[in-house]
């Protein structure tokens, strides 16, 4: 299947995905007598998803995108913009530009990407009056404000910086605000994870009084504790489903600015 | 429409249609696109479109229509000026309640203002501003603009002077923020609609965070010319965001328990007639028997006449869908109550409208009535048997559900719709009933990828010298599982059983294996 249409058989040519299990699952290139290449892969899919919806993209949408790096953001927005949208990406490192071509040609979007190797900041992104939308993830964004603002249609768009420094945060809204755009916002997103596991606790042995009831204080028998028991009474444990945070888990990848560009 | 209800119109070579460019398949130049009635760049506000008021942070969804008295931020007007100019403009209100287009003005050269270095001698006693409330009034019944009132409050406090400039700063952002009231009329959008709701009310989207609602429009790969099935019961929030990202390609049925199926924000998108034609929509109470094979379209008699979409009745009567679009703040606890109601409102009003057009030949006009009832019944049957038929293929794209609802018995049954290699999302507002959907996902085996997430969402204020988080959070925006659904075959498959032995906490040994391999 293509990246912008689902199919349903294998095709020769295809890159499809291998799970093998909890937290493993690569690409893979349906080639005869290709081995099996492992590439790593920059997603920020959180990310991804909070910039898609506030550039407000969607089918048909226009996108101007620098830098293209590894291509994960490119191939989401083309995927949203498809298939009457288009978007144009500046990458300013050769080699990356040019892999990047070779990668859209392979997964057959060509049609719906444009790949400049320029520099932004200093000559734009090459097309003017044109975008719905706006995205940056250079190290100096707020060089390129201007480009991207004579870039968005003269009635307005969206703009989004991306930036791992409040220094460049700071920066780039203050060049936003002295261009005009307005509704300027900076967040953050991030993804928790939950693992749902099976815990057992063990009950305490607090001991036995002289009467029966042992533990007035904790009922073990009661199952208002949402758990079961297991096991005898006085070491018994039990068992409950909990939905578990993974023990590390990314703390930041950076600050997501956005503004629109209107026309008053 | 395709085989698979895909793809509709096609073009010249027969595979997309004209985009922007031209045919992205063959190539074929486009014709010219021409802005309907529009003269210049921008999309014009007409009447009857779906706009959004804009005010700062702070958003209301409401239809434009002349003659009808609006309220926002506390400010009442009406919006029959504002026909004809572009969406983005912003608007002021005069006295009357008429909108005007706000100038550009120059803001008034703060001279070099004389500012302190801190507050250690600033007494907070209440009487800093001269200016009494009576005063202010007087002010603004002059016709005084807003911009003027904040310039005499500031001359008339006497510690302004004594503020830091930071603190003057502030000062100064808050008193416009009370006394300039400008307005923005923008189009409706995803990412507008879903941040007002959370933002109003919350209650009536099972509190769906607009960045969690990203997220599903993502985890789900959502886009132009997926089958998709939505089950929402979130005002037709969630619906709508997933029309808007499939842009009127594809299809999408929408399960509906009872009552019908809701699509109140829906409408607030103003999205195209069009974007409807392959939109269909399911009874769940049906589900069980389209599964077991035993579903018929004769078995509905009466229930077509309740089950009428709320979309549907909303057409004239937009402004009259109060609940939705409230000022005062509902945390509604009988949300099924309420939009069943509202059905049936805009039900007897839409009657009532009908009604007074057939004021002058009443009896030809009930016959007339009765045929329209009858041809709409037949429609809907009709529809209800596509639906039936789309989701019979058992092949859909995707599965999206957002709701008030149990998720486990809906999962378990509707993933039976959804084609193998493909994604679904489900999200609640609390955690527990996702670990227990997770549970019984694994013992059924089919799908793969299960993920339980929740996103953390930080504004920030950002400004020289200035920056740091902004003072609130959301607490909590509600939790996702997402997972792929593979091909089943000779029962259980190998990936379940894989994924079953994960579900145990590790022992020590297990854990340092895992961590050699990672």
């Amino acid at each position: 299947m293509s990246f912008v249409e689902y199919g349903d058989t294998i095709q020769e040519g295809d890159t499809a995905i291998v799970f093998l299990g909890h937290e493993s699952m690569f690409p893979v290139k349906v080639q005869h007598g290709s081995k099996t290449q492992t590439k790593t892969q920059i997603l920020y899919s959180t990310d991804i998803s909070l910039i898609t919806m506030m550039l407000e993209l969607k089918p048909g949408s226009i996108v101007c995108e620098s830098g293209t790096g590894s291509g994960s953001l490119s191939h989401a927005i083309i995927r949203t913009v498809a298939p009457t949208g288009h978007l144009y990406t500046v990458e300013f490192h050769q080699q990356r530009a040019e892999k990047a071509v070779e990668e859209f040609r392979e997964h057959k979007v060509e049609h719906l990407v444009t790949v400049k190797n320029q520099d932004v900041c200093k000559n734009g992104f090459g097309v003017s009056n044109v975008a719905d939308a706006v995205f940056l993830d250079i190290p100096s964004p707020w060089e390129a404000i201007g480009h991207a603002k004579s870039a968005l249609k003269v009635e307005g768009g969206r703009f989004c910086s991306f930036s791992p420094c409040i220094e460049q945060v700071q920066r780039t809204c203050l060049a936003l605000e002295e261009h005009g755009f307005t509704e300027i916002n900076t967040l953050e997103i991030l993804l928790r994870v939950y693992n749902v596991r099976t815990i057992s606790l063990q009950i305490p042995d607090l001991g036995k009084a002289a009467e029966d009831n042992s533990n007035p204080g904790f009922d073990s028998s009661n199952q208002a504790n949402q758990g079961v028991l297991c096991g005898s009474q006085q070491q018994g444990t039990i068992q409950f489903k909990s939905g578990v945070p993974l023990r590390e888990m990314v703390g930041h990848t950076g600050y997501l600015t956005f503004a629109t560009k209107s026309l008053l | 429409m395709g085989a698979r209800g895909r793809l509709s119109a096609p073009a010249q070579c027969g595979r997309w249609p004209e985009g922007a460019r031209g045919c992205t398949r063959c190539l074929q130049p486009a014709a010219v696109r021409v802005m309907e009635g529009s003269t210049g760049p921008g999309v014009r506000i007409r009447e009857g479109d779906c706009a959004v008021l804009k005010r700062d942070e702070v958003f209301k969804a409401v239809p434009i229509l002349k003659r009808r008295k609006v309220i926002f931020e506390k400010q009442w007007f009406y919006l029959d000026n504002a026909i004809g100019h572009i969406y983005g403009t912003t608007f002021e209100v005069t006295s009357g309640g008429s909108l005007q287009p706000k100038k550009e003005m120059e803001e008034p050269t703060t001279e070099t203002k004389e500012a302190g270095t801190d507050n250690r001698n600033i007494v907070d006693d209440g009487k800093s501003q001269k200016l009494t409330h009576d005063d202010i009034k007087a002010l603004k019944d002059k016709g005084i603009k807003g911009q003027e009132i904040v310039q005499q409050l500031i001359e008339n406090s006497t510690t302004f002077r004594d503020k830091t400039e930071f603190a003057q700063d502030k000062y100064i952002k808050k008193k416009k923020k009370k006394y300039e009231a400008v307005i923005t009329i923008v189009k409706p959008s995803t990412r507008i609609l879903s941040t007002m709701y959370y933002a109003r009310e919350p209650g009536k989207i099972n509190h769906l965070r607009y960045d969690t609602l990203a997220q599903m429009l993502t985890l789900g790969n959502i886009r132009a010319g997926n089958k998709m099935i939505v089950m929402e019961t979130c005002a037709g929030l969630v619906l709508g965001a997933v029309m808007e990202r499939m842009g009127g390609y594809g299809s999408i049925i929408q399960m509906y328990p009872q009552g019908g199926p809701v699509r109140a924000a829906t409408s607030s998108f103003g999205f195209p007639a069009s974007f409807f034609n392959s939109l269909y929509e399911f009874p769940l109470s049906k589900v069980d028997s389209l599964l077991s094979g035993t579903f018929s379209i004769e078995t509905l008699p009466s229930e077509s006449e309740d089950n009428i979409p709320a979309e549907e009745e909303s057409n004239g009567s937009l402004d009259e869908k109060p609940a939705s679009i409230q000022e005062t703040e509902e945390e509604s606890t009988t949300e099924a109550a309420m939009e069943s109601n509202q059905t049936e409102e805009q039900e007897t009003m839409d009657l009532a409208a009908e009604d007074t057009e057939n004021k002058e030949s009443k009896e030809k006009g009930n016959k007339e009535n009765i045929r329209e009832k009858q041809r709409k019944q037949q429609e809907r049957r009709k529809k209800l048997a596509e639906a039936a038929a789309l989701l019979k293929e058992k092949n859909a794209d995707g599965l999206i559900v957002a709701g008030r609802f149990h998720p486990t018995p809906l999962l378990l049954s509707l993933l039976e719709f959804v084609a193998p290699s493909r994604p679904f999302v489900v999200y609640c507002q609390y955690k527990e009933p996702l670990l227990e959907c997770y549970t019984k996902l694994r013992e059924k085996g089919g799908v793969i990828n299960l993920k339980l997430s929740e996103t953390w969402l930080r504004n920030y204020q950002v400004l020289p010298d200035r920056s740091h988080p902004k003072l609130t959070m959301s607490g909590g925006g509600g939790y996702l599982l997402s997972g792929i659904t593979v091909a089943m075959d000779k029962g259980k498959s190998d990936a379940g059983s894989l994924e079953a032995e994960k579900t145990e906490e590790p022992t020590s040994k297990k854990r340092k294996l895992e961590e050699l391999h990672s």
